[in-house]
């Protein structure tokens, strides 16, 4: 018979956690910024493939990069954010997250 | 040169040398050895410089990801160039088929390149349109040639898979 199982926990480290929840939870957006080098027509496929828009969308959002400087493509969740810049990098498309002020 | 879309595949045929060379100039001009600038460009940051602990994650993280996705497309498009080396005279005119499956590789390498030889020229927005200047001035007219005649094979690539 075996002796009864003597079971010591030890207690678990905790990793300090240096973001707030709501540091974490407040909005962000998904920003593209206009460059010379990438072609309209590929700025619109990207923004359509990314965010699954409506070629007219994408066309809206792909003119205001050139006409204004940069467009919010999308605001939400820091995570899901980060994937879509990680996405847009990947595209070579010059993309940044920003906290919605 | 003759570009022509068929059922699995994009057709350059009747390609002259001088175009052929850029085509292959298309894996080693992705290149961004040396050229800070292009480093800073093909890597940029995720965030403004204020988001300090994103910027490093990021640089940790997701830069080695991108730098794979980067390597894997030209990678593929130098398989698909080497069709180019089996001519067996020298200054003969050849032809390069894009399968349709690689199309999305072709956009990146073809963009990478882009963006690096106009990192590389400092190129502006002004430099970017003048479609007129003759490739046979300097390494940098040459540069500018090659950025405007990828761009029109993006162009050509794009427009296909817009019909798909």
């Amino acid at each position: 018979m075996h002796p009864p199982l003597k079971l010591s926990v030890e207690s678990p480290a905790i990793e300090q956690e240096t973001r707030t929840a709501e540091e974490r939870d407040l909005p962000w957006q998904v920003v593209v910024h206009n460059d010379p080098v990438n072609l309209m027509s590929y700025v619109t496929m990207v923004f359509q493939k990314v965010f699954g828009l409506t070629r007219e969308n994408a066309e809206r959002h792909m003119l205001e990069v050139h006409q204004q400087g940069r467009s919010i493509l999308w605001s939400g969740m820091r995570e899901r954010a980060e994937l879509y810049v990680q996405q847009l990098h990947g595209y070579l498309l010059l993309a940044t997250l920003e906290r919605t002020s | 040169m003759e570009i022509r879309r068929q059922e699995d595949c994009i057709e350059i045929s009747e390609l002259d040398p001088f175009l052929a060379e850029l085509l292959r100039q298309v894996p080693e001009s992705t290149n961004t050895e040396g050229v800070e600038s292009a480093q800073q460009r093909l890597f940029s940051s995720p965030a403004p410089a204020s988001e300090r602990e994103m910027c490093a994650e990021w640089k940790l993280y997701v830069e080695p990801e991108l730098r794979r996705l980067f390597h894997t497309a030209t990678q593929t498009v130098a398989l698909d160039l080497q069709q180019l080396n089996g001519s067996t005279k020298p200054f003969a005119n050849c032809t390069l088929r894009i399968p349709a499956k690689n199309s999305d590789a072709w956009l990146n390498a073809l963009n990478q390149a882009r963006l690096v030889i106009a990192a590389k020229y400092n190129f502006s927005e002004a430099d970017l349109c003048d479609h007129y200047r003759s490739p046979i001035g300097s390494r940098r007219d040459l540069g500018l040639f090659q950025v405007n005649f990828y761009g029109f094979l993006q162009e050509f690539i794009l427009h296909g898979l817009e019909k798909e």
